[in-house]
């Protein structure tokens, strides 16, 4: 209990820690001024969230092969975090395309495969509300997840190839426009922070899940009486 | 007893089924044919815009016409548990899949035949010169389309709501068939037509890939 | 009725566990049952009867212990096709006939002759005069008929039946009967689940009765069969 509270303590000072990173030690952007340092919360966003969507894949797979409960507890714990961590990227793009280039949303390339893996997990959690057994549940989400996730790249290249052929206004940043080395290390920091965040919220959700199980068992244990 | 005899029995099973009642088959044309038609209202279909945005819309039609026409792909197997009578006979149970994925192919291209001439004709868009090339996008589209389905049909087949988690699931998984598939129809539509291979290559590599992942997993998709 | 292949196969379930996410279906269940044996398995409805055919036609894999068919007669693995299965759903296609049913699980399954067996089997469930007609216009009695024809394909050496009698009026439950005892004397090693007393159930030589997924009665161990049956809607 000590360590969990300990932990967490840790999380919330690495947070602060990023947080004022971010906002006072980040050099300010030329173009688009105050803005700009929501990129710092945009971009480790979508990092941590596909970290989690691989922990997920990684869960999934070993729930397949060898059915043990607490791969599905995390897979499905990890699919929460991430998607939490995915609508803070889908939420923080507009925010900051807004003021700047004065459209709330673009469907440039990793804005619109977010948006498609987003809705990919959110289907991974309506399928398992739709399945009432828990082992079929486990084993049949867990599937879907690694065909899911397989997926992705497959959206992203696709996707990606689409917006050359249909260009639009690239609004995170094109991929090869240089970072002054401060604004990486704040970047970086922020990722570490987050990884944190990341990792107490699986702990409480794997713990709430499993929690949920024997809850389950005895529920259906006493109905089956 | 091979994995080749046991599809190929199975296949035959498969279209013996369909053809004595066509009823899957005349459904999905009639459905295809009415999304077209409803979507001549929501553009001005003149001979520029339709070439823009005819391909989107014809592979939207064809995706959610799939969505629907594989619902029954595993239902129908629920409903004398013939899918455990399946399980206790062939020896790989790929067969399985690799029977359904190849009819429910058959299946999509015939409808897509079918509706290719109404479309050309409705939207005033050319198909004869591109024709060959056409057939193999149908090809490898439908085929993407129909592995995920299978696969797909197989889950929702054990969920509730699955009228709906279907298409839901499919539509999603889909994404790069429907992108991919759409650019290069549309550039074999164009006035002057050339052949799109990325988007070629985008399509084979989403049907190796989830193949592969059919053939690992599919036993699982079975379990009782 | 064609004698078995190999005829000497048993079963043997060893400390047998099936969990449905935390709930125990069957639990420690260890079995022997000898070849040529006829047990009728009893127990109320969720005691476990169907689960345990279930695992012992190998579409349920248990959550525990193992499951063998100890044959004096090698024949290598002793796989899926040496036993057949009929439950309570049919398992044949509405959509096709009796003979393309039949045809193509032959098919599947790997039978030398197809055309032979299938005629074969069509005359011994008396269907040969129907064999053209689609399933879907079958009554319950000639549905069993198919599937008992599709469960013996291979000739199998152990045969497991869900309820197979449900449904079925006077006489097909004593067409049932009277093909069971032929299956029977001829070496072929029977497990069927049945409900009470019946035309069926008299045809066992051991009977075993299950609640909440354990074994609580066998004849094996001194228990009467009469006994073990009527309890079983208690």
């Amino acid at each position: 209990m000590a360590k969990q509270v300990i932990a967490a303590v840790v999380v919330v000072l690495l947070m602060a820690a990023a947080a004022y990173a971010a906002f006072f030690v980040a050099p300010t952007e030329r173009s688009m001024g105050l803005i700009q340092r929501i990129f710092y919360l945009h971009v480790p966003s979508a990092w941590t969230a596909f970290t989690a969507f691989f922990i997920c894949f990684i869960a999934n797979l070993q729930y397949v092969f060898r059915r043990q409960p607490r791969w599905d507890w995390l897979g499905v714990s990890s699919a929460e975090v991430g998607l939490a961590f995915t609508t803070v990227v889908l939420v923080t793009g507009p925010i900051w395309a807004h003021p700047v280039w004065g459209i709330w949303w673009t469907w440039d390339a990793r804005l619109t495969s977010t948006f498609v893996l987003w809705l990919l997990y959110v289907s991974y959690l309506l399928l398992r509300t739709l399945i009432e057994e828990p082992d079929r549940r486990a084993l049949l989400s867990a599937l879907f997840g690694i065909f899911a996730f397989i997926d992705v790249p497959l959206v992203y290249g696709s996707i990606r190839w689409w917006r050359t052929q249909h260009p639009q206004p690239v609004i995170l940043g094109a991929p090869g426009s240089g970072l002054h080395p401060a604004m990486r290390a704040v970047l970086f920091f922020c990722w570490i922070a987050m990884l944190g965040l990341m990792a107490l919220l699986l702990r409480q959700r794997y713990q709430l899940e499993a929690l949920r199980a024997e809850f389950d068992i005895v529920r259906r244990e006493s109905e089956a009486r | 007893m091979s994995l080749l005899s046991n599809t190929s029995a199975l296949l035959g099973k498969e279209l013996r089924t369909e053809f004595r009642s066509r009823e899957l088959l005349t459904t999905t044309v009639v459905f295809i044919l009415m999304v077209i038609v409803l979507f001549s209202f929501t553009f001005d279909p003149s001979s520029a815009e339709s070439r823009r945005f005819g391909p989107g819309l014809l592979w939207l039609a064809f995706l959610f016409a799939a969505s629907l026409m594989l619902q029954p792909c595993f239902l129908r197997e629920q409903t004398n548990d013939t899918l455990s009578a399946l399980r206790l006979s062939v020896e790989d149970p790929f067969a399985i899949f690799l029977a359904k994925l190849i009819a429910n192919t058959l299946f999509l291209l015939l409808t897509e035949f079918l509706l290719l001439p109404i479309f050309s004709v409705l939207y005033n868009v050319p198909v004869l010169p591109v024709l060959g090339w056409l057939i193999f996008v149908l090809f490898l589209g439908s085929l993407g389309v129909s592995i995920a389905g299978t696969a797909l049909s197989a889950i929702s087949a054990q969920a509730r709501v699955r009228e709906l988690l279907l298409p839901l699931l499919l539509l999603l998984l889909l994404t790069p068939v429907l992108v991919a598939s759409t650019e290069v129809t549309k550039a074999l539509l164009d006035p002057s037509p050339y052949v799109e291979w990325k988007g070629i290559g985008f399509l084979a590599v989403f049907d190796l890939v989830f193949l592969t992942a059919l053939w690992l997993f599919g036993e699982y998709l079975l379990e009782e | 009725m064609t004698p078995p292949a190999s005829p000497s196969t048993g079963i043997r379930f060893e400390n047998i566990d099936k969990r449905y996410g935390g709930l125990y279906a069957l639990r420690q269940v260890s079995l022997e049952i000898s070849a040529g044996e006829c047990v009728a398995l009893a127990g109320r409805n969720g005691s476990g009867k169907t689960t345990l055919l279930r695992i012992a036609a190998r579409l349920v894999r248990p959550s525990a212990g193992s499951l063998t068919f100890p044959s004096t007669h090698q024949s290598g693995e002793p796989g899926r096709l040496q036993s057949g299965f009929v439950a309570h759903a049919t398992m044949v296609y509405d959509e096709l006939t009796a003979e393309e049913n039949l045809t193509l699980f032959a098919r599947l399954q790997g039978t030398t002759e197809v055309q032979t067996r299938v005629d074969t089997l069509l005359r011994d469930v008396g269907l040969s005069d129907r064999r053209s007609s689609l399933v879907r216009t079958f009554s319950r009695g000639m549905r069993q008929r198919v599937a008992i024809a599709r469960a013996l394909l291979q000739e199998p050496s152990v045969l497991l039946l869900d309820e197979p009698a449900t449904g079925l009026d006077p006489h097909g439950a004593a067409w049932l009967a009277g093909t069971l005892r032929r299956l029977c004397d001829a070496g072929c090693t029977i497990l069927m689940s049945v409900h009470g007393e019946s035309e069926i159930s008299s045809l066992a030589t051991r009977g075993i009765r299950l609640d909440s997924g354990r074994v609580v009665a066998d004849t094996k161990a001194g228990a009467s069969l009469q006994s073990i049956l009527t309890f079983a809607d208690a």
